[in-house]
């Protein structure tokens, strides 16, 4: 008990304090610009690390790992760009508030519940992390397999009218997740001899491809400002905290499980999000505002995140092996400052534990109260007219991409992941169900062979598998008989929403059937283990856009038009031609050009306006080339530039 | 046109540089800031092993130059490797850290592989060893018994075939070992993750983790270590680990079951792959069209750096307690280890295909 509390005063040393501020408005920087995360700002911090007071140097680290979940809601939430792969559910509920003129309302309840997630989980942590090391060794391969289904299940809920669309939008998922290695034998599947295929898509892009340029494109289209709806912004601010005061059980639900799944090495907080949004959907009455602007979509998600990457410690600091990306960064910013991780973390050097958790505390309610004083002035962005605003973000989303791998890959898989994003968002096909499937595909997969080889037939009788398992069951089967014996009884009172059938559901599902024939054909050579999962895959795919092709022809009279999607590609194509432009004529002169042309011609910015806003989107892109040495691509014109930057 | 715009740009730097830091008067060849490309992300063993380098590299090259580390990841190392191939700058403001992962690639052939180590010149390398433990379930109470691992199925957890674990996985069969690997481990963190919950019988670390993560094991009863991979010592023999005294090497191993030393084409290869993946574990190149000073200021500084007692300890701590190669002769050596000759590659091929069925 001394240990806890010696750690307390350790953390409120002035020294402490002052270092673990630094961390966390640099963790707020990095996690306000999307793509960057804790890994570039962990590359501005390591200079100072090395030879640092390890107590301090880990308030640092930890400030900063702690908040980069917080400040990656903004953009979720005001521009529809999932900052990092923590805050994509967010983007569900959180896009459409702003959309309302609610964005005040949505970040505050954002960030209050991203506060109450962090302590919450410090505070399951600090209790469990005594104790985990046996829980934590009871995961085997098997178990996570079982995670996997279970993450894979909350695409039934996700799928909204049609679970053959989402079946099959996962179903894609899943194989576009097995491009690249195959896990069990090594052999590379789907790489079309193009080398950036090799690695698999990076998440990053699938992410922004999938959410962010579709609705870029469709505000684009209307071209008004984000929030198309008036609202007196000043009520948001204090609505979003009752909203969190009245749903404190789910924030307490989601911060609990967050921090357990986080605690599971190999599972990663990348589905988290997804699995407490539906969780929450699952245990609301009403359900149709999911997805329009449900506030509680957004305190879910954001109460499991902040929550799991303090669950992720555990695993880092009790195995040295991180449980996600950002974990990673801590581990290896712990190393650097000499601290070893393993079971002496807990045994003498507890002291240093609990200054990693209060820090981790600290850190998320000081990250959050810094965010809510920042929501105002912010959300402002939300009732400019959208075609000034269209620039600078798509400046942003590319920027984003291109720190994925740093090749003109990343833009086309982007733009290609975008044409899909367009045709599911305009056809209303469930596009969670897609990023789901993408996500979960390595882990399922590599899991899946792994219990196999290690337990042979007797791995689905181990208890855990057997309790995971009815997990699932009950959460696939529990809700559609609820709503079956209500119906029953007659009290009715929500009408079923009409299944609407789109136009396009009949080219989707074309595109879809026709990917896993070609698939199909690719990987049918191979050996039994390197095609095993990509053939599930696309027997699902398959299977269920055929069930989507059938379910059109039998409603022909029902069908509604698709809105916007021809518009649609062709602003996807302009895009490739912009993304081309950025990377062949330099991205620095790219983002000028094009930002001062499209204000000035396209939103009619006027001459001050059009060139204030280039000449400050040049300096902050120059900045962060100087200040996190983050790479653009150079192109023809870019060296030119940067040599005059150079002189000044 | 490429040509003009190089031109230009190094004009214009030339000028801007002279212009900015006409008063900097120290006279040294090597550039006031070095790009170091790492070819891994931020926080894994190559980046944490970069990191310690750089400020210590900084303190005795001459000029003190700052040492901004650019972090490339993706195909598992080869495409930052390739990049830096492509646009390295041949003024020295540019070097690399490989790790094992970057050469095997390139001795296998694969196929993504785009640069050439012959146009590199490596002015630094860093050993490491390894060590191979088992369950204490499995009978074998000290590497004396290791005979006992013969007659059962033994399940290692490995990253891919030809990752690290690839000279281990030669030796292991040369023993006689019946061992089946688990592929798809995303480090060897992961795998020995999976030895402690029981699910691989048969683990390998390398010799910082090992220290860090198994001896702890090994007193709880928990691991029992049977072999180490061993040094080379300067007659190029292969003698025991200075980390681990008292574990016996592989070759030591083999003699206690065999009762011969181990020979043949099978043990050449796992002697190959041994020296490419742990003699020269973690390696920085300069790129050979740089400057002779500039070179000749680099292989000055590495060596007054391992030869200051303050970088030995921390290096102790942080790499092992093995010493750094420095010298123009590692070039030669590092040549001879990532040479395969056409005999010992279609060996390894046939021996990838027979044993896990996987084509190079």
């Amino acid at each position: 008990m001394s240990v806890f509390f010696s750690a307390f005063d350790q953390v409120m040393s002035v020294m402490h304090l002052s270092y673990l501020m630094l961390g966390v408005v640099i963790g707020l920087v990095v996690g306000i610009i999307p793509g960057l995360g804790g890994i570039a700002g962990m590359s501005l911090l390591l200079p100072f690390i090395y030879g640092m007071d390890p107590s301090v140097g880990l308030g640092m680290l930890m400030g900063l790992v702690a908040v980069v979940p917080t400040g990656d809601t903004f953009t979720s939430v005001l521009m529809g760009i999932p900052g990092s792969s923590s805050s994509q559910a967010t983007v569900m509920d959180g896009f459409p508030l702003a959309k309302k003129g609610q964005a005040a309302r949505a970040l505050s309840a954002a960030f209050l519940s991203s506060m109450m997630g962090g302590v919450v989980g410090a505070i399951v942590l600090s209790v469990f992390i005594l104790v985990a090391r046996p829980v934590v060794l009871s995961f085997s391969s098997a178990e996570l397999f079982m995670l996997t289904l279970l993450g894979l299940s909350v695409v039934a809920s996700l799928s909204g009218g049609s679970i053959f669309k989402g079946l099959a939008a996962c179903g894609i998922g899943l194989l576009v997740g097995t491009i690249g290695g195959a896990p069990a034998t090594g052999d590379f599947r789907f790489t079309f001899d193009i080398d950036y295929l090799y690695d698999g898509i990076p998440l990053i892009v699938v992410g922004l491809g999938i959410f962010a340029l579709p609705e870029i494109v469709s505000l684009l289209i209307r071209n008004k400002a984000i929030a198309s709806e008036g609202n007196e912004l000043g009520q948001g601010l204090g609505q979003g905290i009752k909203d969190v005061f009245k749903n404190l059980p789910l924030v307490g639900r989601s911060s609990f499980f967050g921090s357990l799944v986080g605690a599971i090495p190999g599972l990663g907080g990348s589905v988290v999000d997804w699995m407490t949004y539906s969780f929450a959907m699952s245990m609301s009455k009403d359900k149709s505002q999911f997805g329009n602007g449900e506030i509680k979509g957004v305190i879910a998600p954001e109460s499991a995140n902040n929550a799991c990457s303090c669950g992720s410690m555990v695993p880092t600091i009790l195995f040295g092996v991180p449980g996600s990306g950002s974990a990673a960064v801590f581990l290896g910013g712990m190393l650097l400052l000499g601290i070893q991780p393993g079971v002496s973390m807990v045994t003498t050097h507890l002291d240093l534990t609990y200054t990693i958790i209060w820090s981790l505390a600290l850190a998320n309610i000081i990250g959050a109260l810094l965010c809510i004083f920042l929501t105002r002035p912010i959300s402002l962005l939300t009732y400019i007219k959208f075609s000034v605003l269209a620039p600078i973000i798509l400046t942003l989303i590319l920027f984003a991409a291109y720190q994925a791998t740093r090749s003109l890959g990343d833009f086309v898989a982007l733009g290609g992941i975008a044409l899909l994003g367009v045709m599911m968002k305009s056809a209303n096909w469930p596009r969670p169900a897609f990023l789901i499937g993408f996500v979960l595909s390595a882990g399922a997969e590599n899991y899946f062979f792994q219990s196999i080889q290690f337990y042979g037939d007797s791995w689905f009788s181990r208890p855990g598998v057997q309790i995971i398992g009815l997990l699932i069951v009950c959460g696939l089967f529990l809700p559609p008989l609820f709503k079956y014996l209500k119906k029953k009884k007659g009290d009715s009172n929500t009408p079923e929403p009409a299944v609407a059938h789109y136009s396009a559901d009949i080219w989707i599902a074309m595109v879809f059937l026709l990917t896993g024939v070609v698939f199909a054909y690719q990987i049918w050579d191979e050996q039994m283990l390197t095609q095993a999962f990509p053939m599930m895959a696309i027997g699902l795919v398959v299977f269920s856009a055929a069930f989507v092709i059938y379910d059109f022809m039998k409603n022909r009279g029902l069908i509604a038009s698709t809105t916007e999607v021809r518009q649609g590609l062709v602003y996807v194509a302009g895009f490739f031609v912009m993304s081309y432009l950025y990377f062949e004529i330099g991205f620095l002169v790219t983002t000028f050009v094009f930002t001062l042309l499209f204000i000035y011609f396209f939103a009619k910015g006027g001459v001050v306006k059009s060139l204030s806003i280039s000449v400050g989107l040049l300096t902050f892109l120059i900045v962060m080339g100087r200040v996190m040495s983050v790479d653009y691509p150079e192109g023809l014109l870019d060296p030119y530039v940067l040599s005059v930057v150079n002189l000044i | 046109m490429k040509k003009l715009t190089h031109w230009a740009v190094s004009a214009l730097t030339a000028f801007s540089v002279t212009a900015a830091t006409n008063v900097m008067a120290e006279d040294s060849p090597v550039p006031d800031t070095v790009n170091f490309t790492v070819p891994f992300g931020v926080g894994g063993g190559t980046d944490v092993w970069a990191r310690f380098m750089a400020p210590n590299l900084t303190s005795h090259i001459d000029g003190e130059p700052t040492i901004v580390i650019k972090n490339q990841p993706g195909g598992g190392s080869l495409t930052g490797t390739n990049l830096f191939y492509k646009r390295a700058k041949d003024d020295g403001s540019s070097i690399i850290g490989t790790s094992a992962s970057t050469l095997f690639p390139y001795m296998l052939g694969d196929k993504r592989v785009r640069f050439k180590l012959d146009d590199w010149t490596p002015i630094l390398a860093s050993p490491t060893g390894g060590v191979v433990y088992v369950q204490p379930d499995l009978g074998v109470e000290s590497s004396k018994d290791v005979g006992k691992l013969l007659d059962q199925q033994l399940k290692l957890a490995s990253q891919g075939p030809t990752r690290l674990e690839l000279p281990i996985l030669i030796a292991l069969d040369l023993l006689g070992a019946d061992v089946k690997p688990v592929f798809g481990m995303k480090s060897r963190g992961a795998g020995r993750l999976a030895f402690e919950r029981g699910e691989a019988t048969i683990d390998f670390q390398t010799s910082s983790a090992y220290i860090r993560n198994v001896k702890g094991l090994v007193e709880a009863n928990k691991a029992v270590p049977v072999f180490s991979v061993g040094v080379m010592n300067n007659e190029g023999n292969i003698v025991r680990d200075p980390a681990f005294p008292d574990i016996p090497t592989f070759e030591e191993a083999y003699y206690t079951v065999h009762g011969k030393q181990p020979s043949g084409m099978q043990y050449d290869v796992y002697r190959k792959f041994l020296a490419a993946g742990f003699a020269f574990q973690k390696v920085i190149f300069v790129p050979s069209d740089a400057p002779s000073d500039v070179l000749a200021a680099y292989n000055k500084g590495v060596r007054e750096m391992i030869k200051d007692p303050k970088f030995k300890a921390e290096a102790a701590v942080q790499i092992g307690p093995y010493q750094n190669a420095v010298g123009l002769d590692i070039a030669t050596y590092l040549s001879d280890a990532v040479t395969i000759s056409p005999e010992m590659y279609t060996w390894i091929a046939d021996w990838l295909k027979a044993e896990f069925n996987y084509k190079l």
